[in-house]
């Protein structure tokens, strides 16, 4: 089962519960694996701190033009939407910042000029965190495109039963790539004007890609009951709340796991976990009905 | 007229919260975008007067004539986002067509070019929409990207040429731009030419490893970059790290900002945290604002 926690608004606390739940689940004997698709900012391995075991380069193939066998044709230029091949006079200049690598300049080229070559985009990273297998993707600086990236993250094999998966926040194109394949997606969200109107257009998204969802409540006392009246209209179950607490806040600063060095969090995800097995496991049958 | 960007690298720092305070303190003086078009919540605090509201079409997607398709599948099988399946109507040639699902589709074309029959079309996206408003501090340009949409970082281009157009024509001081986190195509599509970033970090290793790598995007783009530290007191000992990182580095190092509650209540009043309260974080966010006025001027 693939469970993927996202959220609309940054710094709600995605990592700190993917964590954490990953953790409990662990605990409770599950086998079980976390997968940090978060590329641009990837924050998971501070709190489980895994031993890395390999790493893998990811690519994707960009125009490579043998100058020797290009005709001047323009083709390619023609083609590409991105404005990634342009030819200027009898040069013709690639940028890998704006190809998509969708291979339609080298389809295109009369003259077999165009090859493609691998640009490196970040890499993937797996290993280990106690009974718990780590992945993640390091997206590399100054990289714009995310989602092969991603793509490659999710596809680490899993042999783990429960897999969570923790999401860039936002709701574009690597956050729809990261939730699209979900069994389950939980939306972590706080009770502020900023928390509700993201968590609005996560719900949205979400709706979009036709998954099942549920919204754990963040910093939960602090704010107004807005999100709350919005989880009763919209028929959204609430799957937990975890209050604004400033041990969680210097715990979570230095980087450990609350359900460890505050064992009373441990039961707090623990009843979260179990809730969203019900929920997950309910929305299952109705998809299979 | 200056250009200042808000990032942060890791979401939830505080940037527009920030930034609405800064937006009070440079009052009249300033043109504001909201380049975090992907999740804005700068409007819900500057509450803007939207005078003109303009479709967004950043690329566009393909769509399969089900009524010619013969089925032949050159189309999906040359697609690299696995965005055709044959999974569309019946028609009199075929009993199963070729269909794009808009959502993984790329708008490539590449389909368009295989197609043996003219079966593609290529059709212009809207990926949203953006904002011309006027705010209680100076003109704001806005902008909400389509659910589950893409080209954001086309999006945010043209908020920031709009602004900058805005700024220029009314002759202000300053191009106060609220960006997104992470460090992927919306960030570099902010960032790039600006004269001055600002990154709100905080004090927790997240925060202080999302700072580094950001620094490190700013510093690939060669865009003169200021540090503060907000919510400092969580963790003084992280606090000082970041300190010591931006020395290492050759940043400039804009303040440090108590952590205090009021920045809730200033935000479920609508108001900005200056406006709302004259406490130390106010004070604390003054300092700031001197720094960058002292950076921007010298």
């Amino acid at each position: 089962m693939k469970i993927t926690i996202a959220s609309g608004k940054g710094g709600t606390g995605k990592a700190t519960i993917a964590t954490n739940l990953a953790y409990v689940a662990a605990q409770s004997g599950k086998e079980v694996a976390y997968i940090d698709c978060d590329v641009e900012e990837p924050n998971g391995h501070l709190f489980l701190h895994p031993t890395l075991t390999s790493q893998k380069t990811i690519s994707i193939p960009v125009p490579k033009v043998d100058e020797a066998k290009c005709i001047h044709c323009q083709r390619c230029a023609q083609v590409c939407r991105f404005s990634a091949i342009v030819c200027v006079g009898q040069t013709v200049l690639v940028n890998p910042q704006m190809c998509h690598g969708c291979g339609g300049c080298t389809l295109v080229c009369p003259s077999g000029a165009i090859e493609e070559e691998n640009w490196p985009i970040g890499v993937v990273d797996s290993g280990v965190s106690g009974a718990i297998d780590f992945a993640r993707g390091v997206l590399k600086i100054g990289v714009a495109i995310s989602p092969p990236l991603i793509r490659a993250v999710k596809s680490v094999p899993a042999s783990a039963e429960i897999v969570f998966v923790d999401a860039p926040p936002g709701t574009s194109c690597p956050v729809v790539e990261t939730v699209r394949e979900s069994d389950y997606v939980v939306l972590v969200t706080e009770p502020t004007p900023f928390g509700l109107n993201d968590l609005k257009l996560a719900v949205e998204m979400v709706k979009v890609l036709e998954r099942p969802m549920g919204i754990i409540v963040n910093r939960a006392d602090t704010g107004n009951e807005d999100v709350f009246d919005y989880c009763r209209e919209r028929n959204i179950p609430v799957l937990g709340k975890i209050v604004d607490d400033r041990a969680v806040a210097e715990a979570y600063s230095r980087g450990e796991l609350i359900s460890r060095a505050i064992p009373k969090y441990a039961e707090n995800f623990q009843i979260i976990l179990k809730r969203i097995f019900d929920e997950a496991l309910l929305a299952g049958k109705e998809i299979a009905l | 007229m200056k250009e200042l960007v808000v990032i942060s690298g890791k979401g939830g720092t505080g940037k527009t919260s920030l930034v609405a305070s800064l937006a009070a303190l440079a009052r009249d003086q300033v043109v504001l975008a909201d380049c975090d078009v992907d999740a804005a919540d700068l409007h819900l605090v500057l509450e803007p007067k939207i005078n003109e509201a303009t479709d967004f079409s950043g690329g566009s997607l393909a769509v399969i004539d089900a009524a010619k398709c013969i089925g032949c599948m050159k189309c999906q099988n040359i697609c690299r986002f696995s965005a055709i399946s044959l999974k569309g109507p019946a028609n009199d040639f075929v009993r199963k067509t070729c269909r794009v699902d808009s959502i993984a589709c790329e708008g490539c074309g590449v389909c368009l070019e295989v197609c043996p029959i003219g079966a593609v079309d290529m059709k212009p996206s809207i990926n949203g929409q953006w904002f011309a408003s006027e705010t209680r501090f100076g003109p704001m340009v806005h902008a909400k990207l389509g659910i589950a949409e893409e080209n954001s970082g086309k999006l945010v281009s043209l908020v920031r040429s709009k602004a900058r157009e805005l700024a220029e024509s009314q002759k202000k001081e300053l191009l106060l731009i609220d960006g997104s986190p992470g460090i992927g195509c919306p960030v570099i599509a902010s960032v790039t030419g600006a004269d001055l970033v600002l990154i709100v970090s905080e004090p927790t290793v997240s925060g202080l490893h999302d700072m580094e790598r950001v620094a490190g995007l700013t510093r690939h783009f060669n865009v003169p970059t200021m540090v503060c530290v907000n919510k400092w007191d969580i963790n003084a000992s992280v606090s000082g790290q970041i300190e010591e990182t931006v020395k290492k580095n050759s940043l400039f190092f804009a303040g440090r900002i108590r952590y205090d509650r009021t920045v809730t209540q200033a935000m479920i009043h609508r108001q900005a945290v200056v406006e709302f309260t004259r406490n130390g974080l106010a004070r604390d966010i003054e300092t700031v604002w001197k720094n960058i006025e002292h950076y921007l001027n010298r």
